[in-house]
């Protein structure tokens, strides 16, 4: 009798502490959602619901005029390519140096070097621009996008070694040491036996290397010409140019931030991994 | 991390059961090699120390050069010794800006390390579709900040804006949201606590997963309420999490550069012209290197000595 009271009683609490689970993880969730449809919602309307009071919040019918507004009264194609040579170019250089960097500090276990890349997260990305910004300036190199993809290494090259540390210090290192009693040089044991096996984190580099790289405002901002300016920085002039269209500007910001979002879905475990690690952020 | 995504094929490339005189002999020379290649592992790190120094070290000393000098973008840059500091001692939009910056920072470190806690207590636990939400939470920090500035812009407009509806629903009067000098700075924290209050989950989250089991298990048993626990286990064993996370927050918020700058420029006035926008008006409106400069180094001491103290924590246990 006092049994079968206890466990009625133990199951209507745990069933009170899933429904308070369950509403507090839909109290945490729902400004991302609700923010992420509204953009979505301002994208597809036309002008007239857009600047409707009260608002309109379901886009009926729906409209892509939005889009090809923004892609024919500015030139997004070229803002576009100039992002993607940007993002990737910096992202591969930073694996090239990056991965073997991370290898040789995590093998030397040179601690100072770590010290060095975890300043380099915390300065100011501004604080970089004044010196490179003559420098470039200098050397007759505004107006093209080598400025660009130079600073670009600043947020890539610091998370890639700094994932790369982390993840070569969890190996175990037998398997390198039997290549290198079998003659290996050091160089064949990271090629052949550590970097296959840290695929999974170099995984993990990349997608956070690349999607900071995309996202940074600030140096294109101040290193950018008219035909060389990244998506971040287009889309920032469509607002100081037609604030009042807000379906264009909203298309605009859905098209630049669109890849990034789409990436964070399909990779999330690698995502947060990577996060979780390092507390990684660029620029 | 290494615990979740550390390869698990080690087995198919591990080399079969060596024979024992062979083993010892390696483990002998083992140490010696290990002495031997230490530092030739250097050599891994070249290439990257190289560009490292041109993009990072180069910068950091061209610019203590120039705090030092008077130099704008064109004509001569004479040297002026302190000048650039003793300027800052008097200038009071200067003054302002650090006031601003701290009062930006503090609420911008206390509202996300509070939320990202109890998400991450929250995400800890098992449910349908958490995967699905982790993803959702996650996406307003991996999202490109100008575009979510742009939309916010929009949500804050006065008279045409989605906040003001939601409130006017609710029965509360309109707010000015960023454009009123009183509302701006509490709309800007709200702005970068929605953003990056997941970073704090994240990074706790980790923590939190990799706590023992055992503690709860006697906790259940001898009654304990999911409060005593989270009061009495959670917190205290993630501890070093929390201030992990909320030092990397700190200077985060300290940094915090994107959304002040396209939602507001500093303004209205100089209502929210934190140090760093103060500094990019200083170089790259006004092109007064040589103060821009000088606050750079001001600006970076003060963040140094805060990331002093993550040092101080990370060394102190091992945080991975």
């Amino acid at each position: 009798m006092a049994m079968s009271r206890t466990t009625t009683m133990n199951r209507a609490k745990r069933l009170l502490g899933r429904a308070g689970l369950y509403f507090s993880v839909l109290m945490l969730i729902s400004p991302a959602i609700l923010f992420f449809l509204w953009m979505l919602s301002l994208a597809f309307k036309n002008e007239a619901d857009n600047t409707a009071f009260p608002p309109v919040f379901i886009p009926d019918p729906p409209t892509f005029d939005n889009f090809i507004d923004v892609f024919e009264k500015n030139d997004f194609l070229t803002y576009t390519i100039n992002s993607v040579i940007v993002s990737f170019t910096a992202t591969g250089l930073a694996l090239l140096l990056g991965v073997p960097a991370g290898y040789g500090i995590a093998k030397a276990k040179a601690t100072k070097a770590a010290v060095l890349i975890l300043i380099a997260r915390v300065t100011p990305g501004l604080s970089y621009l004044i010196p490179l910004f003559l420098l470039f300036q200098w050397l007759g190199l505004i107006g093209t996008l080598v400025p660009l993809v130079i600073t670009h290494l600043v947020i890539t090259v610091p998370i890639v070694v700094w994932i790369m540390i982390g993840f070569f210090e969890g190996l175990p290192s037998e398997l390198e040491e039997a290549a290198l009693v079998d003659g290996a040089t050091i160089w064949q044991a990271f090629r052949y036996v550590a970097m296959p096996l840290a695929r999974p984190g170099i995984t993990v580099a990349m997608i956070l290397a690349f999607i900071f790289s995309w996202n940074n405002f600030i140096f294109g901002v101040v290193l950018a010409g008219r035909s060389t300016r990244t998506l971040p920085v287009a889309v920032y002039n469509v607002l100081t140019f037609e604030q009042i269209s807000w379906g264009p500007l909203a298309a605009a910001a859905l098209v630049v931030t669109a890849p990034v979002l789409l990436l964070t879905l399909l990779m999330q475990k690698e995502i947060v991994a990577g996060l979780t690690a390092g507390g990684v952020k660029g620029g | 991390m290494s615990a979740s995504i550390s390869p698990a094929n080690r087995a198919t490339v591990g080399p079969s059961q060596p024979d024992r005189s062979k083993q010892d002999r390696s483990k002998q020379g083992r140490s010696e090699r290990g002495r031997n290649y230490a530092r030739r592992y250097w050599v891994f790190a070249v290439p990257a120390a190289i560009v490292v120094a041109a993009v990072i070290v180069f910068p950091w000393i061209f610019t203590l050069f120039m705090s030092v000098h008077d130099w704008k973008v064109s004509g001569a840059t004479p040297f002026v010794g302190m000048a650039n500091y003793a300027k800052m001692l008097v200038d009071d939009r200067f003054q302002s800006a650090i006031v601003r910056t701290l009062v930006f920072t503090a609420a911008s470190v206390v509202a996300p390390v509070i939320l990202g806690v109890w998400a991450a207590v929250c995400f800890a636990s098992n449910f349908r579709l958490r995967g699905l939400a982790r993803t959702i939470f996650v996406l307003p920090m991996m999202a490109t900040p100008v575009a979510i500035s742009l939309v916010w812009t929009m949500m804050f407009h006065p008279q045409l804006g989605v906040l003001n509806y939601l409130l006017s629903l609710v029965g509360l009067p309109p707010s000015a949201w960023v454009y009123d000098s009183a509302t701006v700075i509490p709309t800007l924290v709200m702005v970068e606590t929605w953003q990056w209050t997941p970073l704090v989950m994240l990074i706790v989250l980790g923590g939190i997963a990799s706590l023992p089991q055992d503690p709860y298990e006697a906790a259940i048993l001898d009654g304990a309420n999911s409060w005593q626990m989270f009061r009495h286990i959670t917190l205290p064993l993630a501890w070093p999490f929390i201030v992990v996370a909320t030092v990397i927050r700190m200077i985060d918020a300290l940094k915090a550069f994107d959304t002040i700058y396209v939602i507001t420029l500093g303004g209205p006035g100089t209502s929210s012209e934190t140090l760093n926008i103060l500094l990019y008006q200083t170089a790259f409106a006004y092109y007064d290197l040589g103060y821009g400069s000088a606050m750079v180094v001001i600006f970076f001491v003060l963040i140094l000595l805060i990331s002093m103290l993550l040092l101080h924590v990370r060394q102190r246990q091992a945080w991975q």
